[in-house]
Formats: C-alpha cells, structure tokens, sequence
C-alpha cells in the first residue's frame, strides 16, 4: 500500500519532471556553483585526505557523542549561558515559546535555521501571535509566498527574478524590477526595520565546538550576525549532532562547508558565538540560550549501521548534484531535508512506513556519496532503506509477487506452460498496449515490453540434437 | 531524572555498538592531527611575507575587499578623507584604540564611539564602522574580528560601509594559525564573539546572481600599515 505522502510525492514528481522551464532553471542556476565548487576543490592539496579527515572527526564526534556533548554543555554553563535540552520537536516549541512569553517579545527575528524547519516553530510563534520575519533573503521570499524552502542552501532557487519581483509587489507594495539588486535593497530595507525592532533572535547553528562551547554559523549576507547581535536575547537551536570536539577542527570544515555548499573558499562570514554579551564588550545580547534537539536522532544514533548519516553537515552538495532532486525539485519531497540524504534520514525521524518511497527515488548512481565532503555512503544507505522497508508488513504484494515468481521458475512445467501462454497472448496484449484496459499499464505506460523469444531454450536445445 | 540525564542516557544506549569508521584509506589519527597536518591538505599559501600579502591581495581582488598597503597613518587619514568625499560620510562609527585616536580626528566628522554604548539606531546612521581586528588570513583573504578588538559587535556589521585597520604582522598565512592565535590570545576567556569576514556581504538567492550588501556592509576596505617601530 503507498502512503499519502507517496501519492502526493509520485504526484508532484511527474508534473515537474515534465516541466523543462522548471527543469531548464535549476540547471542554469547551478552552473556556477559547479564550476566554482570544482575550482576550489582543486586548490587543496588534497581535497580527497581532507574529506578522509572530515569524515574523521565526525565519527570521533559522533561515537563519543556523550562525552562532547557534556564538554560543550559544561563550557557554555561556565559563561552564563542557558542550555535546554529538548526530547521532543514539541519540547523545543514550547521553551522558545515560554521564553518569547515571559520575556515578554514583540517582534522576533530568524535566521536561516533548518532545526526550526523541523519542528514548525514559525507556525507555533505565529500561532501565539508573535511576528516572526526570516532574514535570510531566500527564506523571506519563501515566507512571503507560504512556501517551504526548496533546497537546504538555496531556498527560493526554484524562482525567477520576475515571480519575485511580483511577490514584493503584491506584499510589499513595491513597484516591479528585473534587477536582483533592487529586489536585494527592498528586503535589506524592510529587514533593517525589523533587526531595530526585535527583542528575540533565533538561529540554528552549523557546528557546535565542545572544546569552548561556542556555536558557529556559516552565511553570506550578514543577516545571521544581526540576527545574533541587535536584539537582547539570542535562541540557538540546533541538533544534537553538530558537535565537533576541537576549535581548530573548524580550520577544515569552515572552508569544506563552504566550497560543498556555495563553491566559495570561505563564505562571507564565519562567526563563532560563545555566551551573552561579556563584561567589557560594548553590545551583544543579554541572554545567550542554546536549544540541544534530540527529536529521534538518538534512534538513528542507534543504527550503527547507518549512524554517520549523522555526519552530515547540510552543505547540500548531495542535492546539487542528485539527477532525481534536479528534475524533481526539492519541494515535492515534502521533508525538511531534500534530496539524498533527505532520503536518507527522514524515514528515522519521521518512519520508515510513511517515508520509504523516497529511497526508492533514486537511480543509485552514487553521485551522492562521490560529493559528500564527510562521505556519508549515500546510496548505500538508500539501499539499507529499501532492505529495512522491504522487511515491512507493508510489503506482502512485493512479496507474495517474488514468491509466485520463485514458484514458477523452480518447476519447469509449469515455468513451460506459463511462457506458451505468454505466447499465445502476446499478439493479443499488443492491440490494447497503452490503452486503459491493458492489465499492464503500469509498465507499459513508460516503457517497452520485452518481447518472448519464439522458441524456448528447451525448444531449441532440443532442436540442435537432432 | 532531568532531561539533560535522559539524553545522554539515550545516547550511551545508542552508541552500545561500535559504527564502522569511514572510508577506506586513513588520512591520520584524530588525536594525533595538528596543524600541520591539516596544512599537507589546504590550499598552500607563500612561506615568506611577502608572497602573503599579495596572496590576501589576490583574494581581496576575488571577494571584492578593497586592500590597500599603505606606509604610515598620514595615508591612511588620505584615503578615508577621500572616500568621505566620494561616499559622502557623514557620521563615523568608531572604537577607542591608540592607532584609531590618532586617524580618525582628522577625519573632520562626528564619531560615535561603541564604548559609549550607542543605541543600534544610532548606529545604523552611521556611514562607516571603522575598526582594528585580530587578524588577517592570506589563505582566503579573511579578516578576523572579536567583539573585543572591534569594538563589539555591530560596529562591524550594521554600517553600509565597514573599513579595518591592521598591521603586518597580524598577517597570518592560513586558517590553522588564526585558530591557534585565538587560542593564544585569549586562552579561556574568549569574546563572546569571533567572526572571520571574508568580503563585503552578499547574496545569491535570486536566480544565484551575486549581489553585494545583502544585509550586512555593502563595502569593506582593509589597511595594512608596517608595524610601529618601538
């Protein structure tokens, strides 16, 4: 049986892949980004030992997570700042939530965070009555549309400069422009309003360093350091996994982030945030908190097999070069976490039942694990999913076909019987190919029917002794 | 028991079983790894000082940073006092630091110092930060600010304009040696914030077309003076 989420997946799959424009845009837009990704990575010496070293200290991290996690923890207690550890998506909802109510906030101000994605904590402010604007360009594009970021990195890739100049025109109000540089100035402006304004800032976090219990975000257009800095309490949330043992550790995932995920050597601004403001800093927040999410991460934690999916640090490399997210497009997922490795993880976090479809999205071509800069074995994981969904109840049909089909071929009668009957058939089946009443639309609808060979190797065995 | 207990609890379930390590060939140990190391890797940068500064030249080329070498602090009061004029300033956003006490009076405009605790509004007036920093990074042309040598932290990121002042020997050839300069400098106090800034800010969210000054500074313009001779 296909889940509704299957239906909906299969249903938005068909109607992008067939659409060229759509097709034609992802394609031009990631232009760039390969040839500068490309370039960057060869100018490391080693861009191979350096993905080795990655993968390295994430499986340091991640199998002693415990110990890094206290680490961090106990170093950021020692600077005054508040550390809630969250079970549950709704655990998380509701401490940013009491905080904003009994630090009475008006305005909050989000930079991009896919954390917050997960756990729909746009949804839950809103619904609260607070106003929450994302400032990271892309998102507020998405915001304004009610859509869900298409892509980890690059949310609103799936739009032209002209759909966005007619979304600012309808919500914003402002005349129409073809230039992405006035349509850049117009959110600049509404968002400056907007950091004076607020009294609460949420970010997610790209790496959590135990060893000074410091977070750090990687971006490009600033909105994160002001997101981080103007208003008096700043909120951090971030998966449990982002933890990396040593500071120094980052003098290799800052710039491996950076060119995986934006073909950049570093992106514009690397910051590292480590408490409130500090007794003789001019400004910085007065409250610093940092939400740990665990929202069923431990259950893949669990999974040894498939534990390093927990490496992976969002640089969205997978998806860039995926064959099924650039025909497909990362909305249609319906997840949080896009292409492979959004296949990969969401059916742990979300069940293997509802979310098993997606590993089957996929022409295991490995491209995937061959961009990895932690290399995380993608499309084996794919693989292990579809073995684990294959184990499912949900499964008999599959498995009633393959045992019918066991059957068959370990008796030869009625193997010999059932391809004379095939024969036979055969010329019949070719007058309703294609049509509603042919019994093998399901194939026949986009592919070829093999054709039965005349003479069955019996026949012809047979035929040749004489 | 607390949730932290519960989590970690969880955890230490979970990690009962070892996960196999990744790839197939071993890049070094993890405890053993140290800078150098991570140098056999990375970009490879000039050894002599020289060759450093024109390697941070060529990325400020790349990144759009406007860098200038200049020889003592008169050029310095020159070129801000020319970019005033281009960029019509009229308010300065500063910090207290001897070399800045000793530029930005010439300047001839009002300053706002961060050490007076101006409101944000104030300071988004402003129509240039003018800071010091911990460093520069010839590897990716980087600048390295903390909120305590640059004068907190909006100094550098709200006024459309952020221009840096640094001396020759804050040039660093890589990343591994900013780590461990912080790890020097600051030991285990460090500010509250570090950030490495590697450009004027920008975007490519609209049809992954570049732009700068997304949100942060649209300009960003480095000094690099000799050191003072003691």
């Amino acid at each position: 049986m296909s889940s509704s989420f299957e239906n909906k997946f299969r249903a938005s799959a068909t109607k992008l892949t067939a659409d060229l424009r759509h097709r034609a845009l992802i394609r031009t837009s990631l232009k760039g980004y390969e040839k500068n990704r490309d370039e960057k990575r060869a100018g490391f010496q080693s861009w191979e030992l350096a993905r080795q070293a990655a993968a390295e200290t994430k499986w340091e991290a991640v199998n002693h997570l415990d110990k890094y996690l206290s680490e961090f923890v106990d170093n950021l207690d020692r600077r005054g700042s508040k550390v809630f550890w969250a079970s549950t998506a709704e655990d998380a909802r509701n401490y940013i939530l009491n905080l904003a109510r009994e630090k009475q906030a008006r305005t909050i101000v989000k930079s991009k965070t896919m954390t917050s994605e997960e756990i729909h904590l746009n949804e839950a402010l809103a619904g609260a009555g607070y106003e929450v604007v994302e400032s990271d360009l892309g998102e507020y594009i998405v915001q304004l549309r009610g859509e869900v970021p298409y892509h980890l990195v690059f949310p609103a890739m799936h739009l032209t400069r002209k759909e966005i100049s007619h979304l600012f025109h309808e919500k914003l109000g402002t005349p129409e422009t073809n230039n992405p540089e006035e349509l850049t100035m117009i959110a600049r402006r509404q968002m400056r309003m907007k950091y004076c304004q607020a009294d609460l800032g949420i970010s997610g976090a790209n790496f959590a360093v135990a060893e000074t219990g410091m977070i750090s975000i990687t971006e490009n257009e600033g909105n994160a350091r002001l997101t981080t800095s103007l208003p008096r309490i700043h909120v951090a949330l971030l998966g449990i996994e982002k933890v990396l043992p040593k500071l120094s550790d980052l003098a290799l995932f800052l710039p491996m982030l950076a060119i995986a995920g934006t073909g950049q050597q570093l992106t514009c601004y690397n910051s590292l945030m480590g408490g409130p403001r500090q007794p003789g800093e001019a400004d910085g927040p007065e409250e610093f908190h940092v939400v740990l999410l665990d929202n069923r991460r431990t259950q893949l934690l669990a999974d040894a097999e498939q534990r390093d999916a927990l490496h992976c640090i969002r640089c969205g490399a997978c998806l860039n070069v995926c064959p099924i997210f650039r025909n497909v497009g990362g909305q249609t997922y319906g997840t949080t976490y896009q292409g492979p490795i959004g296949s990969v993880i969401t059916p742990h976090l979300r069940g293997l039942e509802d979310w098993k479809h997606l590993s089957s999205a996929s022409s295991l071509c490995g491209a995937c694990s061959e961009i990895c800069p932690v290399k995380i074995e993608l499309h084996h994981h794919l693989l292990h999913n579809r073995r684990n969904a294959a184990k499912l109840e949900v499964g008999r049909l599959d498995r009633m076909a393959s045992g019918a089909f066991a059957f068959l071929v370990n008796h030869p009668k009625i193997f010999a019987t059932a391809a004379k009957l095939g024969r036979f058939f055969e010329p019949l089946h070719r007058i309703i190919t294609g049509s509603k009443i042919d019994p093998l639309l399901a194939w026949t609808r986009s592919r070829e029917v093999p054709v039965i060979a005349k003479k069955s190797f019996r026949q012809y065995w047979k035929s040749r002794q004489k | 028991m607390s949730q932290r207990e519960e989590i970690i609890g969880r955890i230490k379930e979970a990690l009962r079983f070892e996960a196999h390590r990744p790839g197939h060939t071993h890049a070094s140990s993890y405890e053993a790894r140290t800078s150098s190391t991570l140098r056999e890797w990375l970009p490879t940068v000039p050894r002599d000082h020289q060759g450093q500064i024109e390697a941070f030249a060529r990325n400020c080329g790349e990144l759009r940073t406007r860098f200038f070498r200049v020889s003592d602090v008169s050029d310095v009061t020159d070129k801000l006092l020319e970019l005033k004029n281009t960029e019509d300033w009229k308010l300065i956003a500063s910090h207290h630091a001897p070399i800045l006490d000793a530029i930005l009076p010439s300047i001839g405009l009002p300053i706002l110092f961060t050490e007076d605790r101006p409101t944000t509004q104030e300071i988004e007036r402003a129509d240039v930060g003018i800071t010091l920093c911990d460093a520069l990074i010839a590897q990716t042309g980087s600048i390295l600010v903390t909120a305590r040598s640059a004068g907190g932290r909006a100094l550098s990121v709200l006024p459309p304009h952020h221009v840096v002042i640094a001396r020759e020997s804050q040039l660093l050839p890589d990343l591994p040696a900013a780590f461990e300069l912080l790890q020097k400098t600051y030991g285990n106090d460090y500010p509250s914030l570090i950030t490495f800034i590697t450009g004027p800010s920008r975007t490519g969210d609209i049809e992954r077309i570049l732009v700068l000054g997304a949100h942060g500074p649209r300009s960003l313009t480095a000094f690099l003076l000799p050191d003072e001779i003691s």
